[in-house]
């Protein structure tokens, strides 16, 4: 009830006390400075975040619900060998077409190796048969044995194995990104609640005064509260308009696909700038309220 | 209002005050001297919860200081009015708003912006430095700044620490007399000093009890001052 009541009163605006904790000095200027440096952080590993998750969503999607057949036989066999995994393809449940490439898309998908000019019909090329799933896939690991029992010239390759380590690096950056953020907020706490205790020792004879004239540590700690959360969402207020203005700048993602170049946040991931400024306004709250009542105790 | 009862206190292993029973009645005046370091200022803090006696009672309108929170402390010091002699206040404040500050800490914001504060600095005769900031004051206008802050609750109790340590006589005696205008309010009034001359300055004009503190003991001090 005391928390509670200590919360609203800081909460609550009063011109009166929020005079009595001085606007200037050195560590309003450090308060200010460290929440506009931690906003301006916090937007680079926001849009890290958010670019690794797109990354990892694209990754995640490409090729989803298709499969390839690499058949490697001797010439004579191998329009025996394709026919043959056709014809297993068209019994597997979970497959909604199969079909084997013709010889200009084998070209097509070579061409940025060899150049367009590849003489692909004398070359022991493998073939290759496109496979698109039904919605529920299929059974992967019985489609391999079955090949490997009637096609020995077959692999069935369902893209998972490069995927997959793809798509979890992805997701790894987007957490690192997002542990990053949380590691940004605890500094810019301890960085607040070091400048707040400083403020108070600074400002000893303004506390004793108020403790004098009957101040309640409730009316003490909301003054340097509010002063400090001010600040800090001041400072993080420059720091992301700095930071935004800059991801407003760098290429968009559009243009080159690539994590490097897709850095820039993209439609409603913009509206999260607006929460960087409150959030680390309340972070600074709870790091002074803590300050604060730690001094006003040790004071006693 | 305030009782002590058997109190000692002791700072650093030595014991400052002890064996000290006193019951300050309402509408009293007090002297409290001695010699400097004998334990004024302590005494005066232990009257005001500012500090708690290590051993015997001290009760503030009936509430034993040793169970009170810091809040409920805070709140009695309401009741009190509190002058030090070193009159300490906030630097980068207006002098009316420094003398204003109780009101407003106590929730009455309005108040602090009424035409009864114009009024209590008219009294002291600060009206003329009501913009002006605590450093820019002198001595004398500090104490009665201090002296104004201390009563713009108006609070049942005026402490004064050496409220005349810093002023000339001229100035001692404008400070005495707003004390005894406030005692004929009603209020009770208890002057820490050494200023011996003030003490039978005032002992003229109010039926004022002296209290002495020798060799860490309160007394009664007698008529040879």
């Amino acid at each position: 009830m005391n928390s509670l009541h200590g919360l609203l009163e800081v909460l609550r605006a009063d011109h009166h006390r929020d005079r009595v904790v001085p606007a200037t000095g050195f560590t309003a200027t450090l308060t200010t400075l460290t929440a506009a440096a931690m906003a301006f952080l916090i937007v680079f590993a926001l849009s890290l975040s958010f670019a690794a998750d797109r990354l990892a969503a694209r990754w995640a999607t490409a090729l989803e619900g298709t499969a390839t057949i690499r058949i490697s036989a001797p010439q004579d066999q191998l329009a025996n060998q394709v026919e043959r995994s056709l014809a297993i393809l068209s019994e597997t449940a979970g497959i909604e077409t199969a079909r084997a490439l013709n010889i200009e898309e084998q070209q097509a998908l070579l061409a940025p190796w060899f150049g367009p000019d590849i003489p692909l019909a004398d070359l022991p090329v493998p073939k290759l048969i496109a496979i698109t799933e039904m919605d529920g896939g299929f059974d992967a690991q019985g489609l391999r044995l079955r090949l490997a029992a009637e096609v020995p010239g077959a692999v069935l390759d369902d893209h998972m194995r490069w995927r997959k380590p793809l798509v979890r690096a992805a997701q790894r950056l987007t957490l690192l990104g997002a542990f990053s953020i949380l590691i940004i907020a605890l500094t810019s706490g301890a960085m607040v609640m070091l400048a707040a205790r400083a403020a108070l020792a600074a400002n000893a004879q303004v506390i004793a005064v108020l403790r004098l004239i009957g101040a309640t540590d409730t009316y003490i700690v909301a003054a340097f509260v509010r002063r400090f959360a001010m600040r800090t969402f001041v400072g993080s207020c420059l720091g992301v308009v700095g930071g935004g203005l800059i991801l407003l700048f760098l290429p968009s993602e559009t243009t080159t696909a690539s994590i490097l170049t897709g850095l820039r946040l993209q439609g409603v991931d913009w509206i999260w700038l607006f929460i960087i400024p409150p959030a680390l306004a309340a972070v600074a709250f709870i790091a002074t309220r803590f300050a604060a009542n730690r001094v006003l105790g040790e004071l006693s | 209002m305030i009782d002590l009862e058997n109190v000692a206190y002791s700072y650093g292993g030595g014991e400052l005050l002890s064996e000290m029973s006193l019951s300050i009645a309402s509408g009293a005046f007090y002297f409290l001297t001695g010699p400097s370091g004998a334990g004024k200022t302590t005494f005066l803090k232990l009257c005001y919860g500012a500090l708690v006696p290590t051993a015997g009672q001290i009760r503030i309108f009936g509430n034993d200081v040793r169970g009170m929170s810091r809040d409920e402390v805070a709140l009695t010091r309401r009741r009190i009015g509190v002058v030090h002699q070193d009159c300490q206040f906030i630097d980068h404040m207006s002098m009316l708003d420094n003398i204003a500050l109780p009101l407003a800490v106590s929730g009455n914001n309005t108040l602090a912006e009424d035409a009864n504060l114009k009024e209590l600095l008219a009294w002291v005769g600060l009206s003329h430095r009501a913009k002006a900031f605590p450093p820019e004051l002198s001595g004398g206008e500090r104490q009665r700044a201090a002296l104004a802050r201390a009563i713009i609750m108006s609070p049942d109790v005026i402490l004064a620490d050496e409220p005349t340590g810093n002023v000339d006589w001229e100035m001692s005696e404008r400070l005495l007399q707003l004390l005894l205008e406030l005692n004929r309010m009603g209020k009770t009034v208890l002057i820490a000093s050494h200023d011996l001359s003030l003490i039978r300055s005032a002992k003229s004009q109010v039926q004022a009890r002296v209290l002495r503190i020798s060799n860490r003991r309160l007394q009664l001090a007698g008529a040879n001052l």
